[in-house]
Parts: structure tokens; sequence; C-alpha cells
């Protein structure tokens, strides 16, 4: 796969450590919601450093969107979210990976589970419902550590509507401000918000491994068919 | 459980030097355990030299691959069959 060159057109930041990169990629082929590219970066000695990082704009967006939260020992994120400035340019190719996607023909209702910057390419599978006014139900359960570490927080919350649904829940958060619910995504919460199995939905779950693990295991204890819980893990090595 | 891995779908741009489709939605069975599951879901181990895929299952090694600037080596031994959607020619 050929190696393009991005140029960031405008940063956006997210929260304290997540900023969305938008770019100008000429000759981008296009892309399927829920994929990501890899990003090279090379210094001028002939290093390297290559990660991935999730596509946050849907299919047929203008510019490609990259939203990516700062490893602060990594090589690659704390450049391209402290240093990465309008007219900059960097390597990447893409689209990958053809697992973790939604394409927006298929009415089965979805249910979203991010932990996270793994909302991220599920931000990109929400963005694509509404871009494709898709009625296949779709909820999304986010877990984040503070309310200031909600990554889209405003565009979620205008993304409820008929066919839609966000659920926000905080592991760190002690402020009045939230008046929401506290906590990690476990098998009472998606018991308690999530579809039941007997609604037979496409599961997505992206977030770190454990967090992966932990919430897959209890889509499956809750008796969601395996086959229809799908996984993408990341970690520091995502760094 | 290990929590240090990641998963095959963070291999699929190094696969997708050598392979001409997507590998990461083929399905492998394990050759230890005989586990059958897409390639997006194994365990994969970045940080060695190389990659390694391990099964979700029994954890055996299914996949191997180490690169220099000019060769690439894919060892499949830990992999009984690839599946693969057949396209129509």
């Amino acid at each position: 796969m050929r190696w393009l060159v991005a140029t960031v057109a405008e940063t956006v930041p997210e929260t304290p450590g997540a900023v969305t990169l938008r770019l100008d990629v000429p000759d981008w082929p296009g892309h399927r919601a829920g994929q990501h590219v890899d990003v090279r970066l090379t210094a001028e000695d002939g290093y390297s450093a290559q990660r991935s990082y999730s596509i946050a704009s849907p299919p047929g967006a203008d510019r490609l969107e990259l939203t990516v939260e700062r490893i602060d020992d990594g090589e690659v994120s704390p450049y391209l979210t402290t240093v990465a400035d309008v007219s900059d340019q960097f390597e990447l190719r893409g689209p990958i990976g053809g697992w973790f996607v939604w394409d927006g023909d298929d009415p089965t209702p979805v249910l979203l589970v991010a932990g996270g910057s793994g909302v991220v390419p599920l931000m990109a599978i929400l963005r694509h419902h509404v871009a494709s006014e898709s009625t296949a139900a779709m909820q999304l359960v986010y877990s984040a550590r503070t309310l200031g570490d909600v990554i889209y927080r405003k565009e979620l919350e205008a993304l409820t509507g008929p066919h839609r649904a966000v659920f926000l829940t905080l592991t760190r958060e002690s402020s009045p401000d939230w008046a929401g619910h506290q906590g990690r995504v476990d098998s009472a919460l998606l018991a308690e918000v999530g579809w039941p199995p007997s609604v037979r939905s496409h599961c997505y779950v992206c977030g770190p491994t454990p967090f992966v693990e932990s919430v897959a295991d209890a889509l499956v204890g809750l008796g969601h068919e395996p086959g229809r819980v799908k996984t993408e893990r990341f970690g520091p090595t995502g760094g | 459980m290990d929590t240090s891995s990641l998963d095959g779908n963070a291999t699929a741009g190094a696969l997708g030097d050598l392979f001409a489709f997507d590998v990461t939605i083929a399905l492998t069975t394990c050759a230890t355990c005989h586990d059958r599951r897409a390639v997006a879901e194994l365990r994969a181990y970045l940080e060695a030299p190389g990659i390694v895929l391990r099964c979700a299952s029994c954890g055996a090694v299914q996949l191997r691959l180490v690169r220099s600037s000019e060769r690439a080596w894919l060892d499949l031994r830990g992999i009984q069959v690839l599946e693969t959607r057949a396209t129509s020619s």
C-alpha cells in the first residue's frame, strides 16, 4: 500500500490530551467507517516511527480526520498532538482494516461501546449513521475518566435522536456538575442500558485491551452471540 | 487474561504488504486447538522484533512476521487452515 502525504489543514483540541487533525490527503481513495491509517514520521537522520490511528471522519467527508490521544512517552502521538500545526506534513497509508467496520446498508441495530479514545472509530460510525440517514437503531455506551476527558462531548449531546442514543458513564468524576452515571461499563450497566441479546444487534467494542476484554466477556455473558461482538484493542504500543 | 496485547486489527497494514487481500477478515483454524476466528480477533504482539499473532483461545503462536528493509519472513505453521471469501472470476 502506497504512502501518501497528508497536510494538516486544521487542528482542533478535543480534551487536554486529545487533538483532532483535519488533513488534506490528495489521492485519498476513500474509506469505510471504523477503519484506520498507519502514520509514519521520519527524522532527518532517517529514523522513522510508525503507529496506527483510527479515522474519525465518516466516508465521503471533505477532509480526513484523525483524533489522537497523547501518550506522554510515545514516539508519534506527542508530535501529532502538540507539535503538528497547520501546513505541516507527514506520511500516512490507508485505509486499513476491513474487520471493524460498519457500512450503513444493514438495518440491524448496533450497540457501540467505547472506552476512552476508543470512541474515535465509533464516532466515524455514528457520523456515517447521520450522514447516510440510516434508520438502523444505534446506541453508544461511552466510558471516560472525567467530564473533561470526554471526546466529542458537544457533538455527542446533539446526536441523540429517533434512531440514536448516547449513554455516558464517568469512572473518576466527582464533580457536582455531573449528575449522570458513574462507574465502569460492566455487565449490570450493559443489561440496564444496552440492547438485550434478543435484539441480535451488532456490537462494536473499542478501547484499551483490559476494557475490551471485560466488555466483550460481559456482552457474551449476557447472551450476545460471540460472532456479533466485534472488538478492536489499542494500548501503549499505539503511542 | 493477558492484557498487554493488541489484536489482529493492528496488523492489517503490515500484513497488507504481503497479501493481495485484507487478511484480517480471513478466518484461521488454529493448528493447536482448532479454534476458528478472524485474524482481526487474534492477539497481536507488536513489540517483539517482528509481529506475533497468537490464538485468542489457547495462546499458541499462529503467525510470525519479521521484516528487514529488503525482505520479509512469514511463518504460518501455527495456522492449520486460512479461510477467505472466494472472489468470482
